[in-house]
């Protein structure tokens, strides 16, 4: 319960048409892209003003309510999903382009601009901006930050992380902070700015972020590559990496994906293919011909079937549409589309693959996958319907099983999707208690009193949240299903 | 359908949106950026996916229709850009369509919107001789000097006091109509082809009668006969995408009888809405099984011109010298219903850079609303104009000579706003343009 005076004084904070608390608006604002998971706030805010968010945190640190913060709501680990007693602040509005300082590459925006809006941006100016999540054209740069967001270019151009310089941010307690800065180099203390960095807004609200850019790569070449066997292919990822290419893409998807595409877009995939790559090499035109040439040889070593080269910008489009319409393609199978996110290290990955087809198998489901076999991040997606709670359950039990085998392949729970509601049990389950207690430590220090996102990460002490629910024929169903067994 | 715990559903009657259709989104939220009225809110709820979740929170009885729900379905442009970026394929026109046919007949509007749009849609509309007597008022005061006087009478005056500023956006309504002038048969001089029915349209009919006299020009010069029935009415889309269900089914019963008494290949329209509607004709008529299978087959052979011509292999067979456009910069404008409805855009493009000698230049942003939207510009001036500037800066950015679009909708609203700009841009139907650049 958040007390009605509370709300007025929120009210006064942001102003009449800045507070919205209609059921209409709870609604909306009670999902992000996270399948089977929402919750209603009890409000929702659009603050105008730093100042503003700072009296709110000040007044939930006193009044004792949370602040959920939310960009886009794209985010798949549920890290905008509303909690208890909530309040959603969004910062979608906040959406300026503030500088582009091309002396020292360097980007100055307002949290809510779009990730897509500024590539095109910095891209006329010949400068370049590398993480591209999938969900580039709607996600927020705040989000990105939040979440330390990943994507394709992440092999050779790394992610969010590697690009942030700087940002202006409001703390647990009200303070507002500026960190780090335009120079380079800079050690000044422990390095919070980091730290913030994939803090899934549990720690700070940004106001403001610093971005690095790079020069704009000169050129770069498509390839779309063919194998019969998952091996093959994986092999001539670990080839192309050990002869010393860095191929700024190196994607792949499995025969359950192509055929999918295939059905979807008619692309002319051969559909008896256990997997293809997409391969992507960008800078210099000479480096990128011998390089292309180089992966041929690879490829075709490892009895690649076919091996496209676009010749043009148009061919190359066609060719990348294969990767690009994966996800669409999945979705339309089945209603609800959970798609999820691991890491394992490089070589394991058709150890890794093996295992979620085996599991997939013994629970009866659906899985496509694909991902950036570069760095080792997985999306193994299934393919269900929420209104199944049976199917849903056995899907929950095949992402525990396919979570802790990748933690025991060397991998993460999470390579770019972040923790957030779904995966904080895998998080506990799964990671050395010290490291844990570390975080919560942390937490506890910075906001004694969570109201910045609570119970996203890892639940706050005691485990159980919540009451659990009194009447026993509102979990009937889940029980009978076999849930909390 | 889905409940929440003892609650009953919001929606009853007819056309109550199935269980499939709203739980297809999978809130990944990639519709946001397409949808014009979520870049002029930056709110949630004006998005398609805030949207959906509201009329599914209204089907499992946890919403009831309120005026913020009503505000937002009629907010809502029908464009169906979200349609097009969704990855899960939702039928988001389905959805909203039937969420406004819910507030219309539970009259949730209030009474003067209910009464309008009954009049206007429902009566006027619905008899296409109706509308025919009804321009021929509107022309006389648009021509006439009273209207100098007293400063009215460009626009219906329906809803008076909101389009009071809308004066050129009613459509100019024409000398003499297409449905009274061409023949009901007209035979090619060349070996005829194809045997295609001529949709004249409502809006078509009475304000642009010479785009459809270019469009049977061209069919002829492709080898058509063309046949224009007599008693056609207006395709029922205007109702449908309004919520006057009934209308609108009406009308779409009348023309499945009518045209199916024609031996015909096609039936060929020169406006989105239109095409758009009568390929759902089977859809509409899906679980009436008498009726299902007669509107399937009219479905079945809707095209939209440009479709028609370019999957025909139409040639354009022009004189280099006569060209009136030679060495004009070009660009198009992609109706909504062309492109989002309909998935064409290809084709228009392919027959336009067939023109030999012009230069064809891409429009940024080409598959954004105008914001025309039927009778959206009226209903919801301010918000239309505001998504119409952004059309414009892009024309701006280009700087054509000519501007093409498929929709007679969007010739009225982007018109308004080159005039206000003063720009000096020809503005084109395709029919025009590729009749013009043939020489026929
Ligand atoms: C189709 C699809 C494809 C995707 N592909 C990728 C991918 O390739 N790589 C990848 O990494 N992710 C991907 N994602 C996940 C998601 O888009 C990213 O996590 C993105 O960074 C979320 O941005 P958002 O603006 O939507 O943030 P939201 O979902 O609104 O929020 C995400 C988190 O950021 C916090 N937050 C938001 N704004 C602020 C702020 N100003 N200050 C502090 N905290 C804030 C929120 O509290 C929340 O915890 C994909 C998602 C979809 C739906
Ligand atoms: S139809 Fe157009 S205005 Fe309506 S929700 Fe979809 S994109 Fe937005
Ligand atoms: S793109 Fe489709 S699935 Fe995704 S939120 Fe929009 S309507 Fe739903």
């Amino acid at each position: 319960m958040i007390a009605s005076s509370t709300l007025s004084k929120l009210k006064s904070i942001v102003g009449q048409d800045n507070f919205f608390d209609s059921p209409e608006y709870k609604l909306v604002y009670s999902y992000d892209g996270t399948p089977l998971l929402s919750q209603l706030p009890v409000a929702i805010v659009r603050p105008q003003l730093k100042e503003q968010i700072s009296s709110i945190v000040q007044l939930a640190n006193n009044e004792r309510f949370a602040i959920v913060p939310r960009g886009s709501g794209s985010g798949l680990s549920g890290g905008s999903i509303p909690t208890e007693d909530s309040i959603v602040l969004l910062t979608n509005h906040w959406n300026k382009i503030l500088e582009v300082d091309q002396r020292n590459l360097a980007a100055w925006v307002e949290p809510g601009v779009i990730t897509a809006q500024l590539q095109a941006e910095v891209e006329s100016l010949g400068l370049f901006y590398p993480p591209d999540p999938g969900s580039a054209a709607i996600s927020t740069l705040g989000g990105n930050v939040a979440e330390n967001a990943g994507g394709l270019r992440g092999l050779k151009y790394g992610v969010t992380k590697n690009y942030i310089l700087g940002m202006e941010v409001v703390l647990p307690n009200g303070d507002v902070v500026l960190l780090g800065g335009k120079s380079v180099k800079d050690v000044a203390g422990y390095n919070l700015k980091d730290f913030l960095i994939g803090s899934e807004g549990t720690l700070g609200i940004y106001t403001k972020i610093l971005l690095k850019l790079i020069p704009k790569p000169e050129d770069s070449s498509t390839m779309l590559v063919f194998f019969d066997r998952l091996t093959d292919a994986a092999e001539s990822v670990s080839d192309i990496i050990a002869s010393r290419i860095t191929p700024a893409v190196l994607e792949f998807l499995d025969n359950t994906t192509i055929r999918c595409v295939e059905d979807y877009a008619h692309l002319k995939l051969p559909t008896a293919i256990e997997a293809l790559l997409l391969i992507e090499v960008d800078g210099h035109p000479l480096v990128i011909k011998e390089d292309v040439d180089k992966i041929a040889v690879l490829c075709k070593k490892h009895h690649a079937l076919e091996i496209k080269i676009a010749h043009d910008t148009e061919e190359a489009a066609k060719l990348r549409s294969a990767r690009k319409v994966a996800f669409s393609a999945l979705a339309r199978v089945r209603p609800t589309t959970i798609l999820e996110d691991v890491t394992v290290p490089r070589s394991e990955i058709v150890s890794m693959l093996d295992k979620i087809q085996f599991i997939a198998k013994k629970h009866s489901l659906q899985f496509g996958n694909f991902g950036h076999a570069g760095d080792g991040n997985l999306h193994p997606t299934c393919l269900t319907d929420e209104r199944d709670i049976s199917e849903i359950h056995q899907a929950e039990k095949a992402f525990d099983e396919i979570f802790t085998e990748a933690v025991l392949l060397g991998g993460a729970i999470t390579g770019e999707h972040g923790v957030g509601l779904a995966k904080r049990q895998f998080l506990e389950k799964l990671t050395p208690s010290p490291a844990i207690e570390m975080m919560r430590q942390i937490k506890k220090v910075l906001d004694p009193n969570a109201v910045l996102n609570p119970g996203k990460i890892f639940s706050l002490k005691p485990h159980c949240e919540g009451p659990m629910p009194k009447n026993p024929e509102q979990i009937k169903k889940y029980l009978d299903a076999g849930a909390f067994t | 359908m889905m409940m929440a715990e003892g609650k009953k559903s919001g929606f009853r009657g007819i056309n109550i949106p199935s269980d499939e259709l709203l739980n297809n989104c999978i809130h990944c939220g990639l519709c946001l950026p397409t949808c014009p009225t979520y870049s002029l809110t930056g709110l949630e709820k004006s998005s398609p996916r805030g949207r959906i979740r509201i009329i599914k929170g209204v089907a499992e009885g946890t919403l009831s229709i309120s005026r913020e729900f009503v505000y937002e379905m009629n907010f809502c442009l029908d464009c169906q850009a979200c349609e097009t970026s969704c990855p899960a394929g939702i039928k988001y026109g389905s959805l909203v369509e039937a969420a406004r046919a819910q507030i219309y007949q539970e009259k949730y509007e209030g009474r003067l919107a209910h009464y309008s749009k009954k009049i206007l849609l429902g009566w006027l509309f619905e008899s296409h001789g109706r509308l025919k007597r009804a321009a021929r008022i509107l022309r006389l005061i648009q021509t006439s000097y009273i209207q100098s006087l007293i400063g009215i009478g460009k626009e219906f005056r329906v809803f008076p006091r909101k389009i009071s500023n809308s004066n050129s956006l009613a459509p100019k309504i024409s000398k003499s109509y297409s449905s009274d002038t061409l023949h009901e048969s007209i035979t090619p001089n060349i070996h005829s082809r194809y045997k295609v029915i001529l949709l004249t349209g409502c809006v078509m009919d009475v304000a642009f009668a010479d785009i459809n006299e270019d469009t049977v020009q061209l069919l002829l010069h492709h080898g058509c006969e063309v046949i224009v029935p007599r008693e056609q009415q207006c395709c029922g889309s205007l109702q449908a995408h309004n919520g006057d269900i009934a209308s609108a089914r009406r009308l779409a019963q009348h023309n499945t009888e009518l045209f199916s008494r024609y031996d015909f290949d096609y039936i060929v329209m020169n406006s989105a809405g239109c095409g758009a509607y009568m390929k759902e004709y089977g859809e509409i008529f899906r679980d009436d099984t008498r009726f299902a299978e007669k509107a399937n087959s009219i479905s079945k052979r809707v095209r939209d011109l440009t479709e028609f011509l370019n999957d025909t292999g139409f040639h354009p067979a022009l004189n280099r010298n006569e060209n009136p456009f030679f060495g004009k910069k070009v660009t198009y404008h992609d109706a909504c219903h062309l492109v989002h409805a309909q998935h064409i855009s290809e084709q228009p493009r392919k027959l336009i850079k067939s023109i030999a000698g012009i230069e064809y230049i891409e429009l940024r942003e080409s598959t954004w609303c105008c914001g025309s939207a039927g009778i959206y510009n009226i209903t919801h001036y301010n918000d239309s104009m505001q998504i119409l500037r952004r059309k414009i800066d892009n024309i701006k950015q280009a700087g054509p000579d000519i501007v093409i679009t498929g929709n007679p909708g969007c010739l009225i609203q982007i018109l308004h706003g080159l005039n206000q700009e003063k720009m000096h841009i020809e503005l084109l139907h395709t029919a025009t343009f590729l009749r013009r650049a043939c020489g026929v």
